[in-house]
């Protein structure tokens, strides 16, 4: 689309429990904060391509709720949900978020750390996914992966995304 | 979790935390051991321990210069990990390219109401 500056991801590892996304936006922060935090809105960018959004619940005040399904190809749903755990509009998000696997390990949530911070119009956003343990941390990589063929897969390291 | 006793992979060579210092030291440039031993703090049997595990899957590579051993970081042994992570990287990318067109939408939609909220 014409107009549309669009920044690139960059995904690092910073420790081993850790996973740290930015990407800079071309729009201010109360918008990229919005578009984050108002359901009809999630629902157009939260699924990618892959897949149609059918829920998403937001209760966006601090002990509150949220919930996101979606149907991936094929009818598959998957769904996560959290608690919001810090709340700064335009600022930072903290957040806990639990995909609803029947395998999912037990024990504390992965912790969202989003930060929206503006310069020149333009947004930087980070997203810090800070996990209970390193397992837990590749089980979330892994879920981008298809077919889950790099199950079990051990570590990796800033170093190698250095690299590119 | 069970998993295989071996070291032959770029994963598991990197799992180790010291041999993560020791390939981001090299990714500063080519050192000879004794440049990493007080950089690292470790005895020099214990550094050149690391570096034949990273040597093994090819992370790193030597050369003799001289009487000293050169070691260098070699990217594509950590390339598997690379890709692992960039799969991941890919589908946020797809996310975010959907919520630039909504950031659109909102910006053009705020421009038309005179800038107001």
């Amino acid at each position: 689309m014409a107009g549309v500056s669009s920044g690139t991801a960059t995904v690092t590892l910073p420790t081993d429990e850790q996973i740290l996304i930015t990407r800079e936006f071309d729009a201010p922060k109360h918008l990229v904060y919005k578009a984050w935090t108002t359901p009809e809105l999630v629902k157009r960018w939260w699924s990618g391509h892959r897949a149609e959004m059918t829920l998403a619940e937001i209760d966006l005040r601090v002990g509150g709720m949220w919930r996101y399904v979606m149907v991936a190809e094929g009818g598959f749903e998957v769904a996560f949900h959290g608690e919001y755990r810090e709340i700064v509009p335009n600022e930072r998000i903290v957040t806990t978020e639990v995909y609803e696997m029947p395998e999912a390990p037990e024990g504390e949530a992965p912790l969202n750390i989003v930060t929206f911070t503006e310069a020149e119009g333009r947004t930087l956003l980070t997203l810090l996914t800070q996990c209970p343990s390193k397992e837990v941390r590749d089980l979330i990589i892994n879920s981008g992966m298809e077919g889950g063929m790099q199950e079990g897969m051990d570590l990796l390291e800033q170093v190698a995304i250095s690299l590119r | 979790m069970a998993r295989a006793a071996t070291t032959a992979d770029a994963f598991n060579a990197v799992a180790e935390p010291r041999r993560r210092e020791i390939l981001d030291v090299l990714a500063g440039g080519e050192r000879p051991v004794n440049d990493l031993v007080p950089l690292l703090g470790l005895a020099q049997p214990q550094v050149s321990k690391h570096l034949r595990v990273l040597r093994e899957v090819g992370a790193v590579d030597v050369r003799d210069e001289g009487r000293q051993r050169l070691y260098r970081l070699n990217g594509h042994a950590l390339k598997p990990i690379h890709d692992w992570v960039k799969n991941y990287e890919g589908s946020w990318s797809e996310r975010f390219d959907q919520l630039d067109v909504v950031l659109e939408d909102l910006k053009q939609k705020e421009d038309g109401d005179g800038g107001s909220e």
